[in-house]
């Protein structure tokens, strides 16, 4: 068992990682966008990137399956010409991870972007920096607070993720059996010594996370 | 020599109008900005920096178009070899002073040489590690202006660089920017509110009311001090008196010393014109 333990541990941490890190760099582009945009469809984009936050983990579980699956045209295009089978993969829950964090990752970098005075891109660009040098040297480093913010509450999210990772991915261990659903599943099996072992580890992770995440913030609004 | 006619539509409290202003700027010239709040002096500096399009017209800076209307050409602030310096001075707060002209300064052949200089000149060299969230008001915008000046601009916009600060500081940064425009010439527009300073640094100034130019000229002659004649009308405890000026008003001074004239009696008075 010990090796099962370990073995779920690892995919859960991994599947965690692996979103934060994608999100990062598919989330900033879009909240300095969103950020940035005065373009009428923004409230559109917004909702749409906002709608993970309200809806069950099982209706985008749902949708996900069907779309990966050979069913539908975007499945039969992902299966055949990208020899992309998703459903019941590491790659199938990623891609749902990717979109049920979405807004946790988007909206404290998109309120990062809002709170930097409009000057500061300004002045970068009367000095003559290009877009990328100004994001990267001139605004970045002034929202770190918002960054780490973003970072850690959508690895946290992706721990405690069940509903969207057993739609599209089921409980295939060492595959896509993650944390919490190992959990339910011992459970179901009547194993609550084995089931508290997973969830007392992922109570200590959260909670250690959070400790850390405001005890950054606390010095860091101390230093600035 | 900066060329220029821009027209843009503003917003103001007295409704829809639309910015105007055509003018040339001969190199070198130190033009002062005036008039009141919402005439559209700051958008005129944006519009010329690039930072906002104009509805049409035209800007060319020695023999280079920066923004052509009907030709559709238009050059973005990061291509216009310019120097801006922000109301709210714009520094970057993640970096130290030196780190903040440095990096104004990258690309320039000799920079280390060039930010030490401006350090010097702008008598920073003492706050060179430091960063701008513990400088004072008059700090920062020194820091600003040499941030300004660290890309070799051809021209410098200001926008009421010195309105946030206090008078001593004020009148300390307006011999700092007369010397560095006495050491580099550069064509620099400032906006101002207040006459003291554009007489003392503008060849020109040009007056903006509701996006229409009111006036362009020669800056009005400095206020100075005026003598008028006042009559006594009270000896007050503690060596005042109450004098009555020629307009009717009456106010509390100081007796000059030795003063032995009674009730009745005609007093000079030195008299500060206020600034508007």
């Amino acid at each position: 068992m010990p090796s099962d333990y370990w073995q779920t541990l690892r995919l859960t941490l991994a599947l965690a990682a692996c979103t934060t890190v994608l999100l990062l760099l598919l989330g900033l582009p879009l909240a300095y966008g969103l950020a940035r945009s005065r373009s009428r469809l923004r409230p559109l984009l917004e909702a749409v990137v906002s709608l993970p936050l309200v809806l069950p983990p099982t209706v985008i579980g749902f949708y996900l399956l069907l779309a990966f699956s050979d069913s539908t045209a975007l499945g039969r295009f992902l299966i055949n010409q990208l020899g992309l089978s998703l459903n019941f993969t590491f790659a199938g829950i990623l891609a749902g991870s990717l979109v049920y964090s979405l807004p946790f990752m988007v909206q404290p970098l998109q309120a990062g972007f809002r709170q930097l005075p409009r000057s500061l891109a300004e002045a970068a660009a009367t000095l003559g920096k290009s877009r990328g040098t100004t994001l990267w040297r001139v605004l970045l480093p002034n929202m770190k607070p918002a960054l780490l913010n973003g970072a850690v509450l959508t690895f946290a999210h992706t721990l405690g993720e069940f509903g969207v990772v057993l739609m599209i991915g089921g409980n295939l261990p060492g595959r896509t059996r993650v944390a919490s659903i190992a959990i339910y599943d011992e459970v179901e099996s009547l194993n609550y010594g084995q089931a508290n072992a997973y969830a007392l580890t992922l109570l200590v992770v959260a909670f250690a996370i959070l400790v850390a995440l405001y005890w950054f913030s606390k010095r860091d609004a101390r230093l600035s | 020599m900066l060329d220029f006619h821009l027209t843009k539509a503003l917003h103001t409290a007295a409704g829809p109008r639309t910015l105007d202003v055509a003018l040339a700027l001969p190199p070198g010239e130190l033009l002062a900005l005036s008039g009141p709040s919402g005439a559209g002096k700051t958008t005129l500096l944006r519009l010329l920096a690039g930072l906002d399009r104009p509805d049409a017209g035209f800007v060319r800076c020695e023999e280079q178009t920066w923004y052509d209307g009907p030709r559709r050409q238009w050059l973005p602030p990061q291509r216009r070899p310019l120097g801006f310096v922000f109301q709210d001075y714009a520094l970057f707060p993640n970096m130290t002073v030196r780190e903040n002209l440095a990096f104004a300064a990258e690309g320039q052949s000799d920079k280390n040489q060039w930010v030490n200089e401006l350090l010097e000149l702008l008598e920073l060299g003492e706050l060179a590690a430091r960063r701008p969230a513990l400088l004072s008001g008059g700090q920062q915008q020194r820091v600003a202006l040499a941030r300004a000046l660290a890309r070799r601009p051809r021209l410098l916009l200001l926008d009421e660089p010195l309105s946030a600060l206090d008078l001593p500081t004020r009148l300390r940064l307006q011999q700092v920017l007369a010397d560095v425009h006495r050491r580099f010439a550069l064509t620099t527009i400032l906006i101002s509110h207040d006459p003291a300073e554009i007489a003392r640094l503008a060849h020109r100034v040009l007056t903006l009311d509701l996006g229409r130019v009111v006036g362009v000229g020669l800056p009005a002659a400095p206020p100075t001090p005026a003598t008028v004649a006042g009559r006594v009308l009270a000896v007050l405890p503690a060596g005042r008196l109450r004098v009555q000026l020629p307009g009717g008003a009456e106010v509390e001074v100081a007796a000059p010393s030795g003063y032995a004239g009674g009730v009745g009696a005609e007093i000079a008075l030195t008299v500060a014109v206020g600034e508007g």
